[in-house]
């Protein structure tokens, strides 16, 4: 039979995330934004190294409160990235998969995130 | 591209609500997915007001309950009812599951009932599964032997051996881990899905089995595996509590170390 014609059932729209679900598709998104991230940072350094004017400019940027907002959420997606991605090659390598352990490591790498976020902030801040 | 939202004839509309009749103070709304192949509607949400009191403690109680005494039409697959044939799998609460071996008691607040996720509907509840059998069929699920009339009679296994089939021969089909998983909702097509890459490692793993190389190969392509992002909505889902996730990943491992 031919069931082309027929309603497809509800998929996204029922099904309930779940911890596991949910990371990976923030995996995927943090993932486009840190590539579109470097590409940004990366054509910054280009543009001080023909104007110095813009190194200038850059850091009143970064200095004001929306900039600073920019850099933390900077430090999460990397941090998440970084951390997710651990979790991913402790996979690969077969271990992890038990549905309570893969909740745990999921939580674990949630709250990591925002905990290496904060700490990779104040350390630049100590730095700078 | 993945198709995020549903097809237009797909759209659910709002359908009927049967008030209870028997004055009961033990009630539970229950929305099922309906649709009907006889008429030329989109698929609706019919409100069921079931009495509690009178109910058995599963979710496919509730559904012999609408179906005997609120609304004959109500289609469903089911068999054996005790989680051992896979028929009645469907989306209980937002997570697929066996209505048969899924207790009610645990859901707070409305029940919601759909088909299995992005699938074509046959009638109500019931989903077409017609393309999960079909790459069943294409990783040849059967023993592959060169021996022959007496040696074929009985093929010695050792305990051990044996027991690497333990997590994986338990697999009935019901389809809950395929039908929960994302990447298989946009690559149905070419993926085949946590249901079947099971039952493939099952074949790859049987110590008697002599085309383990072959199956490897066969199997080893970008979209039939690594669609795989190990997303885990597949071990989250399995009813039997197998692990899908573990087997591809056992599969790639195979692939990266042989």
């Amino acid at each position: 039979m031919n069931y082309n014609k027929n309603p497809l059932t509800p998929h996204l729209q029922v099904y309930r995330w779940q911890i596991s679900s949910l990371l990976s598709i923030t995996h995927r998104i943090v993932g486009v934004v840190n590539f579109l991230l470097m590409i940004l940072f990366c054509s910054w350094l280009i543009l001080i190294f023909l104007n110095q004017d813009f190194l200038v400019l850059g850091k009143e940027v970064f200095a004001s409160f929306f900039g600073n907002f920019i850099i933390l959420s900077v430090c999460w997606t990397f941090s998440f990235f970084v951390l997710n991605e651990i979790r991913h090659l402790v996979w690969d390598l077969g271990y992890g998969f038990d549905v309570k352990i893969s909740k745990i490591s999921g939580f674990a790498v949630l709250i990591g995130s925002f905990v290496l976020a904060v700490i990779i902030y104040k350390l630049g801040g100590f730095f700078l | 591209m993945a198709e995020f939202s549903l097809p237009s004839n797909s759209k659910i509309i709002k359908g009927d609500y049967y008030q209870d009749k028997t004055g009961s103070k033990n009630i539970k709304k229950v929305n099922v997915y309906r649709w009907n192949p006889e008429d030329d509607k989109n698929p609706r949400i019919d409100t069921f007001e079931v009495d509690m009191s009178n109910c058995g403690p599963k979710v496919l109680d509730i559904l012999f309950k609408i179906k005997n005494e609120l609304d004959p039409s109500l289609t469903f697959r089911r068999s054996c009812a005790h989680g051992v044939c896979g028929s009645c799998a469907m989306n209980v609460d937002g997570v697929n599951t066996l209505s048969c071996i899924k207790s009610h008691s645990d859901i707070k607040g409305d029940l919601n009932i759909y088909p299995l996720p992005h699938l074509r509907v046959v009638k109500d509840l019931i989903g077409d599964l017609s393309n999960l059998y079909k790459q069943y069929e294409s990783i040849q699920p059967w023993l592959k032997t060169s021996k022959t009339s007496k040696e074929k009679e009985e093929i010695i296994q050792s305990q051990k051996d044996r027991s690497k089939l333990d997590g994986y021969y338990e697999c009935i089909l019901c389809a809950c881990c395929s039908t929960s998983c994302p990447s298989y909702w946009w690559n149905g097509d070419k993926y085949l899905g946590p249901a079947v890459l099971l039952q493939a490692y099952r074949w790859i793993n049987d110590s008697r089995d002599e085309e383990k190389n072959e199956r490897l190969k066969k199997v080893a392509d970008e979209l039939k595996l690594y669609r795989c992002h190990t997303i885990m909505n597949c071990t989250n889902s399995c009813p039997k509590g197998l692990n899908p996730a573990k087997a591809i990943a056992s599969i790639k491992k195979m692939l990266a170390t042989s």
